[in-house]
Order: structure tokens, then sequence, then C-alpha cells
């Protein structure tokens, strides 16, 4: 954490002697490429004997564990999720509270975004055609741990006595372990707690702050990062700090719109295509399986898809659970049944779209003598446009509306600062955790989410995606840890709340 | 049997006329009982921040303490004053539902709203309060022009 610290400041302090000698963002990327590139490695580090990386394994296991620990549990409620986002089953003695399709609206803004764009053109430029299927069954099996996560997540927040309320795993690992007589709750969320700030930092702030500038400039052309990230740190801190809450509301409702307008667009070109589709869903399959010549083959498509759905959807990560802690409801499992959704809508529904898209329009390059995919220099797909991240994306949508990469300028801009305000909030509260609720504390950490900002923007891609994903996936390995010890809490209040909801005690408000 | 109107009010004058056409009906019906209603309008399907939903219980306390204090009891002690029964109640919802809702709760016998002078555009798309509980109330609906 500090070494971060020392880095963030060295770059900012280095900036005036280094823009004489010609390169702010140069300089700012290689002092923060040398301070995180021994957690990068030890996050991503294979398997002995093998090219699989052992964080990914954790996740897979993970998500396939809570699926058939609680039977499946994503494919037996949809109904009853859904009813539950619907209000149907919410006391209308509550109405005011925090509702069940808020606390989902809520999380999901902070998830649906860059990970959705530039993300799946990431895995796909690596991974090629044959990621995306790995990608939505990682959205399927996520979809319960999300379950896990978010319903542990309610059931153990605090509610203070002013009537605020603060949840997450820092709070359910302390207090679950308690109650199960566990050793090590303070520890592991204390742990928790550090990668959350990193992952606030890394992939919440960082990484939104560089694909923005990205976009920015890929219309506007080329400038240096830093002033993408000055003007991006400045709105941030007016809100965060500042408290001018009327920029994160219009943000809270355009944000939707355009995610609506986005899956819209999409599902257009899908449907103009709509003699592709089986071509794609074929390359799709095959590539799941042979790798179609990406570096790595099937695996190597695998991970990607698995490493870009786990960066998305955020299941196992523990963020989630803090987003849907403040939803009124006496039974927490109700929440779990509603965050499922979240990986659904997330990977399985959004990150598809934006993967059909780019090999419908034949954005990646293939071999006509062979059928396999080109491969670069950099170890990627050769794509049409040599366009990769979110350009790739928009290259894509660009080629059958050419108006749409302005209107994704605007969408990425948008997203990127949503889910930048979503995980400050996030990082505050793990950082609160840490260093206690005040005023000053709380100054401190907004101080640094804002240097971090314009540290993102100006560090070029490599880095900071692989800061973001190392940090991401540190807090997915203490909440998984905490989850595989808690799951039989969650068990009980499924249980539980099934029986008494095919008995008729729990009833429904509204037919 | 004691009769029972519910008065929406809003707060401002549209609110105050319903309330003295509601007095007038009073005093002719003789046994009857004034429920103040102020809905404060809500949507379970609005667009939060995490910070503003971590807050939300202690906003809607206080919204619900401010809507009391400052709007339905002043209402209150000025129908007490004129010698009628009286009672407040606040909720969060949707306007037409919500006076539907209370009605239907209190036994009401009439629901005494106030037609507001600014309908405009979005009145005229969406739909009016007053519209949308004439068409929807499961009781009468007097409204006052």
């Amino acid at each position: 954490m500090r070494q971060f610290l020392v880095a963030a400041l060295a770059a900012l302090f280095a900036l005036p002697a280094s823009a004489q000698e010609g390169g702010i963002d140069a300089a700012v990327n290689e002092a923060f490429a040398s301070a995180t590139g021994w957690f990068v490695n030890f996050i991503f580090a294979p398997i002995p004997g093998t090219s699989f990386a052992w964080i990914v394994a954790w996740l897979v296991i993970g998500a396939s564990v809570f699926t058939i620990y609680f039977g499946f549990v994503q494919f037996r409620v949809v109904g009853h999720s859904l009813a539950l986002v619907s209000g149907k089953y919410s006391d209308p003695k509550d109405a005011g509270e925090v509702s069940h399709f808020q606390a989902l609206a809520t999380a999901l803004s902070g998830t649906v975004g860059l990970g959705n764009i530039a993300g799946v053109a990431v895995a796909v430029s690596i991974g090629g055609a044959g990621a995306t299927f790995w990608m939505i069954l990682a959205g399927l099996l996520g979809m319960a741990s999300k379950f896990t996560e978010c319903t542990l997540g309610v059931k153990y927040r605090n509610e203070y006595p002013d009537g605020t309320v603060s949840g997450g795993p820092m709070y359910y690992i302390t207090k679950g372990f308690t109650e199960r007589g566990l050793p090590g709750g303070k520890i592991l969320a204390i742990l928790f707690s550090v990668f959350c700030v990193l992952g606030a930092l890394g992939g919440g702030n960082m990484f939104q702050a560089n694909q923005a500038h990205q976009q920015i400039s890929g219309v506007v052309g080329d400038y240096p990062g830093w002033i993408t990230g000055l003007i991006f740190a400045a709105i941030v801190f007016i809100v965060i700090v500042g408290g001018i809450k009327s920029i994160a509301r219009v943000t809270e409702k355009v944000v939707p719109f355009m995610g609506v307008l986005y899956v819209g667009v999409a599902l257009v070109i899908i449907l103009m295509n709509l003699d592709m589709v089986g071509t794609a869903f074929s390359q799709i399959i095959d590539g799941a399986f042979t790798g179609n010549g990406i570096v790595g083959g099937a695996v190597g498509a695998l991970i990607q898809g698995f490493r870009r759905a786990a960066f998305s959807n955020e299941a196992g990560v523990g963020s989630a659970a803090i987003a849907h802690s403040a939803v009124k409801t006496k039974e927490p499992i109700t929440e779990g049944f509603v965050s499922l959704l979240e990986p659904f809508i997330d990977t399985v529904v959004i990150c598809t779209m934006t993967a059909l898209v780019i090999i419908i329009t034949g954005q990646l390059m293939t071999d006509p003598a062979t059928g396999l995919y080109m491969i670069g220099d950099d170890g990627r797909v050769v794509t049409a446009t040599g366009a990769t991240g979110v350009g790739l994306t928009s290259a894509a949508f660009g080629s059958v509306f050419s108006w749409f990469p302005y209107l994704l300028v605007v969408a990425v801009v948008l997203f990127a600062f949503s889910t930048m305000i979503s995980w400050s909030y996030y990082g505050l509260k793990a950082w609160t955790y840490m260093f206690g609720e005040g005023k000053a504390q709380e100054l401190t950490f907004k101080v640094i989410f804002c240097v971090f900002t314009v540290i993102g923007a100006a560090a070029s891609l490599g880095p900071v995606i692989d800061f973001s994903d190392a940090m991401i996936f540190a807090m997915a390995v203490v909440n998984i840890v905490a989850l595989y010890l808690l799951m039989p809490i969650v068990k009980r209040e499924l249980d539980s709340y099934l029986s008494r909801l095919r008995s008729g005690e729990i009833k429904r408000f509204k037919p | 049997m004691t009769a029972t109107l519910v008065v929406g009010i809003d707060g401002g004058g549209t609110g105050n006329r319903a309330l003295a056409h509601a007095r007038k009906l009073a005093k002719l019906i003789g046994d009857c009982e004034i429920v103040v209603a102020f809905v404060i309008e809500w949507s379970p399907f609005s667009f939060h921040s995490a910070e503003e939903n971590a807050i939300r219980h202690k906003r809607r306390e206080e919204e619900i303490s401010a809507a009391t204090a400052r709007i339905v009891e002043p209402a209150l002690a000025m129908l007490r004053e004129a010698g009628f029964a009286a009672r407040g109640v606040v909720r969060h919802g949707n306007v037409a539902d919500c006076l539907n809702d209370i009605a239907v709760e209190e036994g009401a016998d009439q629901i005494v709203v106030a037609r507001s002078s600014d309908g405009g555009f979005a009145a005229r798309v969406f739909g009016s309060v007053t519209a949308s509980l004439v068409m929807t109330a499961a009781v009468p609906v007097t409204v006052v022009g």
C-alpha cells in the first residue's frame, strides 16, 4: 500500500521535471509499472507446470462450489428474483426506503461500464471469439458467488443509531467469523479492506480514467493523458469532497439510459446481420475449445474469458456486497436473489452483445488459407483497424453506424465517471473500516483517489489493466475464503426462506 | 356513523383550496373526520448513488418529520381550532396511488383534492395527479377547481 502511495506521489512530483524532458505520461507510466509489477506477477502466476493462472482457477472453482452447494440457485429462483425487483414482495409501509430495484441499479451502475465495452474487446483481441463462451459461463457461475456475498452483506451490515448503514465483506467477515467461532476474522477483514482500497484506486478509478482518455483522444486528437486525468480528478473531487450531488444525480439518471441505448444499438446491429449470428456462435464455440490459433490455445481463451468476466461483473470480489447492503428488507436472502441478476445482466447479456458485434462486424482478422486468427507481434489477434480496448468496440460499432463512436465517447465518459463514484464509495467504506469514521480520514482517502485518477489517465493501458485486475482479484482471494467459511449460514437462510415461501408464510403484497 | 374525508395537501395554495372545500363538506355532513394526507413523491424505481442509499433511511425519517412539522401539523391545528376532528398521514410514493390507498385503509367516503393550475406539457404527456386519481380511485373523488 505504502509503496503504491509513494509511487503515486513520486509520479506527481516528477511531473514538472519530466515535462521538460519530454513526457509526463512516460514518467508516470514508468514509476507506476515498476511499483506494481511484483504484485501483478504474483497474482497472475501460473499453476506450476501449466500456463493456467492460479487466480483464474480460484475464481472458477469458487463460483462452481457455490453453484453446486446452493443447488444451482441461480437457475431455480430467477422468477422470484424478478418478482422481488418488481416490488411484489415489498411491504408498502417501507415506501421511501431503498428498494430491491434501487439496490440492484446502484450496484449495476458500479459494474456496467468499461468492463462491458473495453474489457470484452481486450478479451476477444487476446483470447479470440472463444473467450466469449468462457465469459458467458463465468457470468452464469458468478451469479452464485454474487448471491452468497450479497446475502451476507445484508445479514451482517452495521445499522447505526442515526439510521445510516454500512455493509460489505469486512463486516460479514468479522461478525460471521465471530458467530461461527472462527479465528482470524479481523485480520482477514483488514486484508480485504487493503485490497478493496487498492481495487478502488485501480479498476474502479485508474482503468476508468485511462479508457476515458483513450476514447476522448481518439475523437479530438492525441493529447497528454494527464490533462484528462486532471479534469476527471477535479470533477470527481467536486462530487465526492465538495458534496455537489447534482452532478452524481444527473449521472445516475443518464447512465441507465446510455446502457439501454448501448444494448439497443448492439441489438440492431445483430438483427441487421442475423445471418451472421450462427457463424459468430460457431466461432465462439469452436474457439472456446480449440483457440483457433490464439496464443495459449483454448486455455488462453478460457483465461481471458474468465478474467474479463470477473473484472466486469465483480462476482466473488465483494464490492457488490457493499452496494447491496443498504436495501430495506427483513430477509437478507432476498437481496441475494436480486443480486444474482447482476452478473446475468452485466456479463451474459451486455458483454455478449459487445462480443457479438465485434465478431459479426469482422474486426478479428483471420488467415483465409487456414481459417485461424492472424496474431500480431504483441500476441494479440490482429484487428481490422489495429485498435484495442475501447477503440476496438468503437470501430466495430462504427463500421455499421458511423455516428456511434461519438455516442460511445459520451457513454464511456459517463460510465467511467459513474463507476468511479461507486468505487470511491466502496474504497471509502474499506478505508473507514481500517482507519475509523471521521472527516479527516474520509478526506485523506478522497484526495488519494483523485491523485490516482491523474495517474490512471497518464499511464499506458498495459500496466493499468494489469494493476486493476490484480487488485480486483486480490479482493476475491480474501472474499472467497470468507464465503467458503460462511456459506453454511447462507444455506440455512436459503432453506428457511424457500420453505416459508412454499408454505405461503412469505406473502406477496401485490398480485 | 362518522363520515371520513381524505384531503390531499401539498403545502401550497392547491392543497389549501382542497382543505377549504373539505371544511365546507365536513360542516354540511356534521359528524365527520378529516384525514389530512401529504404524499412525498417517491418511486422504488428511481436511481441513486451508493452513498445516497446508505443514508436513505435517515433521509426518509427526516423527510417525514419535516413534512409533518411544516405542512401537516399546521393544517391539523387550523382544523382543530375550527372544531373539526382531524388526523394527519405522511407517506412516500406515487401521490394518486397513496391517496387512494389511504382512503381505502381509512374506509373513507370521499377524497378531496384540488386541481393544480400548472398543468403544462408534462401533465399532458404523463397525466396529472388529479386525472389519474379520478381514473383509479376506489372511492368518490371531488376535484376542486
